[in-house]
Order: structure tokens, then sequence, then C-alpha cells
């Protein structure tokens, strides 16, 4: 048994070695990445890289937008190699910057979703997070909200906790419902999500779960894996917020629930070019893959990686499959609907 | 001493010869100032770029809102600064009572603690599903809606929160300036008939004023530049505006004007305060200078002077370093002693580096407007001194456009001249990143450096002159030795904001070069606060070490008299 496994795993490194030529180039080389990515568990996911291919990984980590202001200025000599988000707007902002060059891989086209990456090459979403609602199971009956809109429906006032427009998943999220219904239809949504606020909007998606769970708010919208980390928790307190909510994956009856992807691309001026799509070939292996999602408690997006027991046990969810670089683009035409609305 | 009392210097009599020497020293400080102006300027410039619908947008939505939260949390710290920075400064320099010797330096304290930390600690310690309400729901059975509890998620709260971080700014100069004055000058007070109290008022308290001010001054560009508290508490201000502009709408021009009409303001308080004390001088031209005497305090007072010292400390850094404690005891950060001592080495390198440069840089820009002053070199200070309102992120980015167009330019030359190019200089590496701190914290420094030079008489200088003593010599033997407390402090404020300093550090930093605040930022935005309690400890354990060299400093410059004409 063991003995067959060894020689698995030993025929499909020689297979994926010969497959991507890139890896074997880009031998004792080094790949420079600017990454908004900022998880401890990340860097099993960059050492096995290096283990795997000889290629020593520099690391610049900051928020997106002043990482793309900063390969601007860098311009033609910027030593970035592959830039990386936790969100589809922002990859997508660079690519309207000129800031990434389209890689035509075989091998991420057949393993990630189409929705999931750019048409044209420019990025790839390597791992998603659902944006779900957390319903308090005691006062909140099973099917009583379903949908994203249902948010906005007066039967709700006063029991919504949701945070600060300002957050760029609830702009990617307002993206998405523009998307779906347009500008009037959306404005109006927010402002009914506004009028059944239970709170000014304040803190992070932690903060929303834990105020439902108290008892401030009966709905909170968060992302899964802020979720799964309290389901993980050691701690009673914690323990306690997972006992009283449930996971309510909405829109599962008509265009699915709303998701957002790291994603990563290859820089426009990028001197290791080798290393950098062997980089993102190698994030699309499952064990790359496995890494994204025990790490972070994130989705994997390669077809065969299970996720974690915890996040699994919320059931498989029907995704909406509108392509990232659509809710992206409408990012800031969504952040205006909601100051219109008063969405602070 | 009247404003009158000092004839006022004017005319060609009163400028000194210039000099090759003073000429290119001179030059360089313009220099240093035009190199700090450059990242401010890039960003003004952008009040000439169109941001069509913009302006429409934000005048429709959030402008007025964003206007009176900015006004009304400026009032708060700016008075809550004041009377907690003043008040405890003197009562500290010229009361004694017990525990005053202990307070003197326990009350810069809250100097380390970095203004996002203490409001994490704060918001999570009273949140409604925090540990203090879910204690008072358990205790008494209630739910929500059966209780009232103070809400700190509101422009009072966020001010009042900075104020307790930023009063240090205020004490820390005021304190200076108190035990600078010759106790001849309120001794005169007394004996013209002024009670104790009087004297404080009318004589200490106006003569202080530079200080004072130049403390305020900062702890409200301090409050007007910081994102991360606001942001988290939910509160809109021109800077959360100018995120939300530049970043969630992509509209860079239109965050760039809102940043510029941020400093428009910002210039129009400094050029107020200036010209509310045109043409007064503060020096004294007391010729024996005796440290003030102080005024030994009844029981009862003593009490109330001890709670009012203590109580600032007790919010400000006991309270939340026992929240964070709490935090670090439940789930605090597994990497503890690992690397921590590689991050605790990179802020503290990166930090005393920064502040030696800052702290040179504002000597010589501060020594310039003496030797030279006039209308150029006061703008260019104030240019130079106006980064500290400007958010981090949009410094960060301002300092890394003009040195990208400059390494780029070098590289195309080089290669043009030599057929090979030099890469990036100056951009991604430390060079740049200490020159987004001079940008920033220029101002801390000009603070103390200014107030110390406004305190040395323009007749010192004249005396010396008169017996021959070249410039040179004036600022060895007098100048130096008179500024040292004013460049210590300078040097302080810049070393302990530095260490605190988030975004520029994050985004203009070189490859694999973690510190402390990087850290705590990455771990408290991605919202594990538990975690993030261990790095910010050590932060503020970090910004302790030079808040005890200097007290022991001072202390020790107290017992010895510390001036040569004592």
């Amino acid at each position: 048994m063991t003995l067959t496994f060894n020689r698995r795993i030993f025929l499909g490194s020689t297979a994926l070695l010969v497959a991507s030529p890139a890896i074997l180039r880009a031998q004792a080389r080094t790949l420079n990445l600017y990454s908004s990515r900022h998880y401890d568990t990340d860097e099993a996911l960059y050492s096995d890289f290096t283990k795997q291919t000889g290629i020593a990984v520099n690391r610049v980590e900051a928020g997106e937008d002043p990482l793309l202001a900063r390969m601007q200025s860098e311009g033609a000599n910027s030593p970035a190699d592959v830039l990386i988000t936790v969100d589809a707007g922002r990859i997508e902002k660079a690519r309207g910057l000129d800031l990434l060059q389209p890689f035509a891989s075989e091998a991420l086209a057949s393993r990630i979703p189409a929705h999931l990456r750019d048409p044209d090459g420019h990025w790839f979403g390597f791992s998603t997070r659902a944006r779900v609602l957390l319903v308090a199971k005691d006062k909140v009956a099973d099917g009583a909200i379903r949908t994203y809109e249902d948010l906005a429906d007066p039967k709700w006032k006063g029991k919504v906790v949701i945070r600060s427009s300002t957050n760029v998943y609830n702009q990617s999220l307002t993206g998405s419902i523009l998307a779906a219904h347009g500008a009037e239809k959306t404005e109006a949504w927010a402002k009914g999500v506004v009028a059944n606020l239970a709170r000014p909007p304040r803190g992070g998606d932690t903060d929303q779960i834990r105020a439902a769970a108290a008892g401030e708010g009966d709905i909170a919208v968060a992302n899964t894996y802020y979720f799964a980390r309290l389901t993980r928790s050691e701690k009673p307190e914690d323990k306690a917020v997972v006992e009283k909510l449930r996971v309510v994956f909405p829109n599962q009856g008509d265009r699915g629930t709303h998701v957002n992807i790291s994603a990563a691309g290859i820089a426009r001026h990028s001197k290791n070019i080798d290393a950098a799509k062997a980089f993102l070939e190698y994030l699309a292996t499952p064990s790359a893959q496995r890494y994204f999602a025990y790490g972070n408690s994130e989705y994997p997006v390669v077809a065969g990686v299970e996720p974690p027991p915890q996040v699994a046990a919320w059931g498989a969810f029907k995704q909406d499959q509108l392509n990232a670089r659509v809710f992206a683009r409408n990012n800031a035409e969504a952040l205006k609907i909601m100051d219109r609305a008063g969405w602070k | 001493m009247t404003d009158a009392a000092l004839p006022p210097f004017s005319g060609p009599i009163a400028r000194p010869a210039v000099t090759a020497g003073r000429r290119a020293f001179m030059a360089l400080a313009m220099v240093v100032a035009a190199l700090v102006a450059a990242p401010i300027v890039a960003v003004a410039l952008s009040v000439f770029q169109p941001s069509p619908g913009t302006w429409a947008h934000l005048i429709d939505t959030v402008l007025a809102e964003i206007i009176w939260n900015t006004i009304l949390l400026m009032a708060v710290v700016g008075v809550g600064t004041s009377v907690i920075g003043v008040g405890t400064a003197w009562l500290v320099t010229l009361c004694r009572f017990p525990g005053s010797r202990a307070l003197e330096w326990l009350l810069l304290l809250p100097l380390a603690m970095p203004a996002y930390i203490i409001g994490y600690a704060y918001a999570d310690a009273l949140a409604f599903a925090g540990p203090v309400q879910s204690a008072l729901r358990a205790a008494f059975g209630w739910a929500r809606g059966d209780y009232w509890f103070p809400d700190i998620n509101n422009v009072g709260g966020v001010g009042a929160l900075l104020t307790l971080v930023l009063y240090p700014y205020v004490y820390l100069l005021a304190r200076a300036a108190f035990l600078d004055q010759s106790t001849c000058v309120l001794e005169a007070a007394r004996t013209l008939g002024s009670g104790p109290w009087g004297a404080c008022l009318r004589v200490g308290l106006p003569m202080a004023r530079p200080a004072i001010a130049a403390g305020v001054a900062l702890a409200l560009m301090e409050a007007l530049a910081d994102f991360g508290t606001v942001q988290y508490f939910g509160v809109n201000t021109f800077t959360t505006t100018i995120y939300r502009t530049w970043f969630g709408m992509g509209e860079r021009a239109g965050a760039g004007q809102l940043a510029t009409a941020l400093l428009a303001f910002v210039l129009l308080l400094v050029a107020i305060e200036t010209l509310a004390r045109r043409n007064r001088r503060f020096g004294t031209s007391a010729r024996r200078h005796r440290p003030p005497a102080r005024l030994h305090l009844g029981p009862l007072a003593a009490s109330a002077a001890f709670l009012a010292c203590l109580l600032p400390i007790l919010l400000g850094f006991v309270l939340p370093i026992a929240a964070l404690a709490r935090l670090h005891a439940e789930g605090g950060d597994a990497l503890f002693g690992e690397r921590f001592l590689v991050y605790a080495r990179n802020s503290f390198i990166l930090a005393g580096m920064a502040a030696a440069i800052i702290v040179t840089a504002a000597a010589a820009i501060g020594y310039t407007t003496r030797l030279a002053p006039g209308p150029a070199t006061q703008a260019a200070v104030r240019i130079a001194s106006i980064g500290y309102a400007v958010p981090g992120t949009v410094i960060a980015v301002g300092v890394l456009i003009p040195l990208g167009a400059l390494d780029n330019l070098i590289d195309q030359t080089t290669r043009a001249a030599f057929g090979t190019g030099t890469g990036l200089v100056f951009s991604g590496g430390v060079i740049a990143l200490i020159y987004a701190y001079l940008v920033r914290f220029l101002a801390v420094a000009m603070g103390p450096v200014e107030a110390g030079l406004h305190k040395i008489p323009g007749t010192f200088d004249a005396a010396a002159r008169t017996l021959g003593a070249t410039t040179r010599e004036v600022a060895r033997v007098i100048h130096v030795p008179l500024m040292r407390r004013s460049l210590l402090t300078a040097g302080l404020l810049a070393f302990v904001d530095v260490l605190k300093e988030l975004p520029a550090t994050a985004i203009v930093r070189p490859f694999n070069f973690d510190t402390l605040a990087v850290r705590v930022y990455n771990l408290a935005s991605d919202e594990r606060l538990a975690q993030a309690s261990t790095g910010a400890l050590v932060i503020v354990a970090v910004g302790l070490v030079p808040v005890i060299l200097i007290t022991r400093m001072v202390a020790k410059e107290q017992a010895t008299g510390g001036r040569s004409d004592a």
C-alpha cells in the first residue's frame, strides 16, 4: 500500500515536471511576490513551492491598492513577478492599469472553473470565499430568509448586522446584485438593508458574527472563513457563538451564492516569467489547494480537493456563476450606490 | 514679563551677515525642505486634474457629514489633549505631592500605544458581545435593550480614545517648557501681587504657549491622519473618504483633491495660531536660571492631583494593556519568541535610524529659520512639516511616484550611456522607507525643535556675536546645550512614531522585511485580535525603551542642575 502510494506520488510529480517545462527552466531562480494575502499558513504554501522547485520566494505584503501604486511607479523596472490579491475587484483593476500579462495555461484553464478566472488569462482565482448569512437559530426559522434580496425586507427591521461599505467584500456583493438587478433596484435594495440595520456598520466580519450570536441582531453577513475560524476555536465563548448560529447560503433557488476569489496574475514587467508561470500552476495543484482549504478555511477551486470538514459540514451549495470580472468592474458604481443609500 | 519687555528685533541690524558657509548651510536645509515637500506637492497637484462627478457625488452624499465629523473630532482631541496634557504637566513640574516624581514619567506611557491598538482593545472590550457587557448581562439576567451602556462607536468615543494616546505630545512639550521657565520670572509675578495659581495662569501658561501650540498641533494632525481607528469605529472623516474615493471608486484625482483640502485646512489653522502670536517673543532674559520652586500640596489637593494624573495613565495605558494581556492569554501569537526578536530588531533599527535623520533635518531647517527668517523660509517650513496631517498611505504613494520616476530616469540614462541599466536604485529599499518617514514625521521633530529655538532669546546670539563668536561657535556653545532637551524630545517622538507607523512601512518596505507594526496590523486587519495582541504588547515594550531612557536623562539633568548658569 505504502509502496503504491509512493509510486503514485513519484509518477505524479514526474508527470507534472514533464508537463511543465517552465518548472524545469525555473530552477535556482527567485520569484518576487507582491501579495495582499497575509495568513501565517501561506508560509507553508510558499516554502513547499521552494522545496519542489528550488525557487526562493521573496515577498512584500501590503494593501492591494498601494501595491498597485507601487508597481505603477516602479514601471518597467518593477521587480514584481506575481501579484496576489484577496478580492476580484483589485486584480481586475491591476489588469485595467496594464500591470498584468496574460498567461495561456492549459493546466489552469482545465482546472479552474471559467467564472473564477479572467477570460483573457490575466488572472486566475485560486480559492473562493462565499458571502453568507449567519442567522440566530432560536430567532430565525428555517427558510425564513433565503436571499440577499430578503435582507431588505421590512420584516427584518432592526435585525441585520453588516460591516461598512468601505469594505471591499460588500462592494463586490453589491456589484453582483447590480449585475443581477440594475442600478435602480440595487439602490432600493441598499436603502432597504440600511433601514433594517440593528446598529450603524462597525467592526469587521467577525464582529458581525459575534453580534448576531449575542443578540444585537439576528442576521449577520460575513465571509465563510471568518465563521469557520470560530468553529475551529477552542475557546468556550467562540464555541457558544457557533452553537447559536446557522449558516444560510443565499439565493440557492436562483442565481446562487455570491463568491469572491483570492486571485493571482503575472506582472507585466516580470523578469522571472518561467518562475511566475511555474508558481501559478503550482497554486492549482492539489497540495497547494489543500493549503488554501486547510490554512484559511477557504473553498478550493480545483475539483477533487475537498474543503476542510468544518466547512464541508455546512453542505454543498450553488455558486453565483457571474464572472468575477463583472462584479469586479461594478465595484466603484456599487460604492456610489451605497453612499447614496446612506450605507456608511 | 510682558511682550513689550523685549525690544523687537527688526531691520538689517538684527540679521547676521551672510557668509559663504552659512549660505551653504541654508541651501542644504532648503534642499531637505524641498525633498520633503516633493511628495506633498505631488498630491496637491491633483487639484489641476479633472475629476468629473466625484465632487458632485460627494456633495450629494457624505461631504456635510465628514466635514462635521472632522471638526468635531478636532474639537474633542484639541480640548482633550490641551486639558490633560497641560494640566498634568503643570501638576507634576510645579507641584510636589506623593507619587509626583513617578507620575512624571508614567504620564508618557500612552505614547507607546498605537491609536489603532487602543481602538481595537476598547472596541473589543466594550462591544455588545464583548466581555464587559456579556458579564453584565449574565450577572443581572438582562437582554438587549434592558439596560443603558455608553456607546463609544461615534465621534466622541473615537476622539476620547485618540486623546488618551495623543495627550503625551502636549504633556511632553508643555512639561519641557515649564521646566525651562526660570523661577525668577514666576517670582517676579508673585512680587507684583499674583498668587501662585495666578502666576501660572498669567505668566507660566502664556510663556509656554509656543510649546503647547506645537503639541496640540501635533495631536490634531495625527488625529486628522488617523484611518485605522475611525474606520474601525464606523466614523466617516476626511481620511476615510479619501480612502473610499481613491480605492473604492478609483478616483485618484478626487482623492488627491480631498487630501489637498484637508491640508489647506491644516495650513489655515497653523496660520491662525502663528498670526495670533506674531510679534511676540517668548524668550526670557533672566540672567539666572533656577528650577521652579515646587508647590507643596495639602493632603486633599495632593490626592486630587494624584488622581488627576493617574486617570489618563489608567485609561490610556493600564486598561488597554490589561485588555491586550487578556487577549494574549486567550490565544496569543504562537510565534512569540521565535521571530519576534527579528521583528523587534527590524523595528528598533529602523526607528533609530529614521529618528536620527529626522531630528538632524528638523534641526537644520529650524536653524535656517533662525538665521534667515523671512516669508520664504517660513513657507518652506510649513509645507515641509504638513506631512504629519497626511494619511500614511497617501504619503507612501506620494513618495513612490517621484522615487520611481527618478529611478527610471537614472536607469534610462545609464542604459543610454553605458549600455546597461541600473534598475531601481532607491525604490524598494530602506532609503525609500526612511524618505517616507522623513516626509511623514518631520513635523513631529520640528515642533520641539522650533519651540526650543523660540525659547533661546536672540540677545544670547547677539551678545555672543558681539564678543566675537562665529555663528558656528554660537551654535556649539550656546544653542546645542540649551537645545539638548528639545532635541531629545524630538528624537523620542520621532522614534516612537516610526515604531508605530504602519501603512507607509507596509507599502514601501523591501522584500521579506517585517516589522512589529506590520505584523500586528496584518493580524488585526484579518480580525485575529487575540493573535495581534502579542505583537501589540511587544510594540509597547520596545516603545518604552526610549521613554525610559529619556526620562532618566531628564531626571539626571534636573539632579545636576542641568544648566551651566544655574
